[in-house]
């Protein structure tokens, strides 16, 4: 397959312009109200009113038309690969396809102008979807609390860290270790530490799973606790995640559980059954809300009875048919950020859970898991190789490390990765988890056809045998998108980071 | 939804594995744990049952009301028709962080715009590509003055939004930070005096908001940068980006740090969120390095042809520095981002000034209408406000805004216990007036309080 994205140049090297480069600045633009010629004289002169220190004399904004605005943005869209225009496995990420009514209910008027602060009584309708969500959640997770407030997956992750360092203190205990597998994606080391605890790092096992040795010799009386992702970011299941959470519990220290895997196992595995007792669930990634260009996403927080009374405020609870905004959390660490929680993300999982059903929550995984086992399959055919639990079934996703194609031609993953945007598949996640060299974690998610598949499989295979063919030709992809290989190291050089620094210094 | 669901397909694809069941699949996975049935999460619903429970059982639910004067920090803002059509390209909304630049210049030219465009409005350098939202930026501008600083003490209006306070406190815990509240002056304003007295070598960063949670106007601006400045401390201003149309941006008047709310620029209210955390800092090579969140940067292709777009500064983030990394954000706003781009290009310097103006007209209006009532007046009725009014009422809000809601009007955002410095005698509630309203829409709302009377 081939794809050629579009590409508007304007000419002497600038691909679409900047809004500053379209419009004069200083003045114009477009009002998109009237002041009523009534009020005006009522009020007076502004510029009488306001202390002449604090008054704004000019702004340098650029002046556009509609027409403009709508043209350049619109050149801008057509210069990006959405999941809607392709495979897109960017692995960790669950790219999956949006059901675009759940797009159409999050656009409802009534939905969007809801204030937050209307009365309780006014909003039942919503503070129900809220709470339905999170019993759908629960029965997913086997969790039976939540808080739909952390607005992604990190801050879910400082929200169970918080609540573990929360829960030491009540207890009187002095914990401040949180042990991490080397594999974990790098937001756990982040949030724990400004959770404000120590880093302890766990390496691998040869499986590439949590090694049971060294999480003993590691494990002491100041471990508050472990992050685990599981399947981990290797794609493979730890098996041993039973024998972890009795090393942890047995010690009294707590299971984390980063959902951003949970692809793989959705209805088939309840987290509370492999004994975790905090987890953050992605609902940009496995339930299916967009991922925005970057965000926004939302992170429901799940917790045992044991963590309940530690959960930001306020929860979402009901008596009888009548929901309420619950601020009656005795140990709560706190807020993490204003109101309730990203409503108009969280609302397009509570469609797309009403459209699946039971069944259909299972039978998410179980594609997504078949996909990539027949992906990992052909490729591992095609030649491709993979280090860490080849032999067993892999499960939403699995990780190839390009080391050999590298040695023997000269091409790293960053090459072979922009080869495939030549052929219409966005590339997966390069260079992680470190463990791996030259890693390329692709995930296909549920959301591919097997033509797709075989689709992006054969192009793998192809650029392969372009590489035996012709290894120069790769080193210049990507020849048909928007733009040709970009020089990070030049970006990173100069910190045009506005316009204007721009301006003064790059031109 | 799942192409590969038919069962022929799934026989097909389990026999190119060599397997028979899908539940092999999970081989790897101890027994015990796999479970007999899917979780009771309901059955399937079509497409069109899904949207008939909706409507029903959520909308149906949900107040229908028009006139919203609630205040509390989110407000009704008028969204132009083309932010919504442009955001809703599928581009923009289903793809991801721009990981590959080479297919995501769209989304990076789109945030750099943003970074830049609002950098002027603010009279900024620096804007990252995007906080989750104004509460969790001020969190984020705590940690950073710490880091720059290495003091561990901040200081804060008490006219600051509780809930921001909260979010402050939630973020700064870990650290043992020590937080000092200001009180207000009789304006409604910063006291000075109290500011100067607390403000010594120990602190990081003065933080107060302009509009304040009153929407108070702080005009001080410039002497508060000089005592944190004499100091050492840095200086982190709060602001609501439609009130810089006609005032001066903090960036003018010494600020070293602005943090926002940019759902007024093209987003809903949404009950809350997504919302969009605005960070700004001055171009400080040190700062920079210290900064939370995504940057995007100018760059050029490999064979120095064209002018590009790609994330900079990568190794301050999560995915590279791990626990070093100076914040652990991930997933941000960027689509908000995008929106609030798209809203500053199309106003333009024109428009902006414009809803900053009606804004203001309305505020004041509303103000002095509400004074002249027998049974309300504001709070702090002299000074300069933007966006919220504080009335005070000798009646319950309770009751008032149920009679309010009866006319069609959602009320005032009753402060109670939510701010339990202010005198608890008082009663008060929060309004709050946007470019949304008509003077007949005001007027309508003071007929209506007088009748309370």
């Amino acid at each position: 397959m081939r794809y050629i994205q579009a590409r508007w140049e304007e000419g002497d090297g600038i691909l679409e312009p900047t809004v500053f480069e379209l419009g004069k600045r200083g003045d114009g633009g477009t009002p998109i109200v009237s002041i009523e010629e009534e009020l005006m004289e009522e009020i007076g002169n502004l510029d009488e009113i306001l202390p002449e220190k604090i008054v704004r004399r000019s702004i340098d904004l650029p002046g556009l038309s509609e027409p403009e605005v709508a043209r350049h943005f619109s050149h801008l869209a057509q210069m990006n690969f959405g999941v809607d225009s392709g495979p897109y496995w960017l692995g960790s990420c669950t790219m999956k396809y949006t059901p675009k009514l759940a797009m159409r209910i999050a656009s409802v008027s009534k939905i969007r102008r809801l204030h937050p602060y209307a009365p309780e009584e006014q909003v039942q309708g919503i503070l129900k979807a809220l709470y339905e969500l999170k019993e759908m959640l629960s029965k997913i997770t086997g969790l039976p609390y939540f808080s739909l407030q952390p607005a992604a997956g990190a801050q879910g992750e400082l929200v169970g860290a918080l609540m573990i360092r929360k829960k030491f203190m009540d207890l009187g205990e002095k914990r401040d270790e949180i042990l991490i597998p080397e594999s974990a994606h790098g937001s756990n080391f982040a949030s724990a530490a400004m959770a404000g605890f120590k880093v302890i790092r766990i390496p691998p096992s040869d499986e590439g799973t949590v090694d049971l040795n060294a999480l003993k010799a590691a494990i002491n009386e100041r471990t508050a606790g472990m992050m685990i992702t599981n399947p981990n970011t290797l794609g493979i299941f730890e098996s041993d995640v039973l024998e972890i959470a009795d090393v942890l519990h047995s010690n009294g220290s707590y299971l984390y559980y980063d959902g951003a895997n949970l692809n793989a196992i959705m209805g088939w595995i309840l987290l509370s059954d492999m004994g975790v007792d905090i987890a953050h669930l992605n609902i940009h990634k496995t339930f299916s809300a967009p991922h925005g260009g970057g965000g926004p996403g939302a992170g429901a927080v799940g917790t045992t009875e044991e963590f309940r009374d530690f959960l930001p405020i306020p929860v979402i609870s009901r008596r009888g048919d009548y929901y309420f905004l619950d601020y009656n959390v005795p140990k709560t660490i706190g807020k993490v950020r204003m109101f309730y929680g990203n409503i108009g993300v969280l609302i397009k999982a509570w469609v797309y859970l009403k459209l699946l059903g039971g069944e259909g929550v299972r039978s998410v995984s179980t594609v997504a898991v078949l996909n990539a086992n027949y992906a990992r399959k052909k490729l591992i055919e095609m030649g491709f190789e993979v280090l860490y639990g080849k032999d067993r079934p892999c499960k939403h996703e699995f990780v190839l490390s390009l080391s050999e194609v590298k040695k023997k031609y000269g091409i790293r993953a960053l090459d072979f990765a922009k080869a495939l945007i030549d052929r219409g598949f966005h590339p997966p996640t390069i260079y992680f988890p470190l463990i791996v060299p030259e890693a390329f974690m692709m995930e296909p998610t549920e959301s591919d056809s097997l033509r797709e598949i075989d689709g992006y499989v054969n192009a793998m295979k192809e650029i392969l045998r372009r590489i035996e063919e012709n290894p120069e030709e790769i080193l210049q992809a990507p020849k048909n998108s928007a733009i040709g290989r970009i020089d990070d190291v030049f970006g990173n050089k100069k910190l045009w980071l506005t316009w204007k620094i721009y301006e003064s210094e790059g031109r | 939804m799942i192409p590969n669901s038919r069962k022929e397909i799934i026989a097909r694809m389990l026999g190119e594995l060599g397997l028979k069941d899908v539940k092999e699949l999970y081989s790897d996975v101890p027994q015990t744990l796999l479970l007999d049935r899917p979780p009771d999460v309901g059955k399937s619903m079509s497409q069109a049952d899904v949207s008939n429970v909706f409507e029903r059982e959520i909308l149906g639910r949900i107040l229908d009301v028009n006139l919203i004067f609630t205040g509390g920090g989110i407000a009704d803002h008028y969204v132009p028709a083309l932010v919504d059509e442009l955001s809703s390209r599928q581009e923009f909304y289903t793809s991801y962080t721009p990981y590959q630049p080479e297919v995501s210049q769209g989304v990076l030219q789109a945030l750099f715009e943003y970074q830049s465009l609002m950098a002027e409005l603010l009279g900024m350098d620096v804007v990252n590509a995007s906080l989750y939202d104004y509460a969790s930026a001020l969190g984020e501008a705590g940690r950073f003055s710490i880091r720059v600083t290495k003091r561990n003490k901040i200081v804060l209006a008490s006219t600051i939004h509780p809930e921001r306070y909260s979010v402050l406190k939630t973020y700064v815990e870990p650290l043992g930070t020590e937080l000092v509240s200001i009180p207000y002056d009789e304006s409604g304003e910063l006291s000075l005096e109290d500011l100067s007295s607390v403000v010594d070598e120990s602190v990081a960063m003065v933080y107060v908001e302009s509009p304040n949670f009153f929407g108070i106007i702080e005009t001080r601006i410039e002497e508060i940068s000089q005592l944190c400045h004499d100091k050492g401390a840095l200086l982190a201003v709060g602001v609501d980006p439609l009130s810089l149309g006609l005032i001066k941006p903090p960036g003018e008047m010494g600020a070293d740090i602005v943090i926002g709310e940019g759902q007024h620029l093209g987003g809903y209210m949404n009950y809350g969120g997504p919302s969009l955390g605005i960070f700004a800092i001055k171009r400080r090579f040190r700062h920079i390095r210290q900064m939370p969140g995504r940057l995007i940067g100018i760059t050029r292709t490999v064979d120095g042809k064209f002018r590009g777009y790609s994330m900079v500064l990568q190794t301050r983030e999560q995915h590279i520095r791990q626990e070093e990394a100076t914040s652990n954000i991930t997933t941000n706003s960027s689509l908000m981002a995008i929106r609030a781009a798209i809203y500053l290009s199309l106003l333009g310097p024109d428009g902006i000034r414009k809803v900053s103006e009606k804004i203001f007209y309305n505020t004041l209006y509303l103000k002095r209408k509400i004074n002249e009532l027998p049974c309300f007046k504001t709070l702090f009725p002299g000074s300069i406000s933007f966006k919220e009014i504080p009335v005070i009422a000798d009646k319950s809000w309770e009751n008032i805004n149920k009679f309010l809601l009866s006319k069609g009007i959602l009320g005032g955002f009753i402060i109670g216990s939510r701010f339990p410095k202010l005198d608890s005698e008082k009663k008060i509630a929060l309004f709050s007036t946007t470019e949304v309203h008509t003077k007949k829409d005001l007027d309508y709302l003071i007929q209506s309080m007088r009748e309370v009377c």
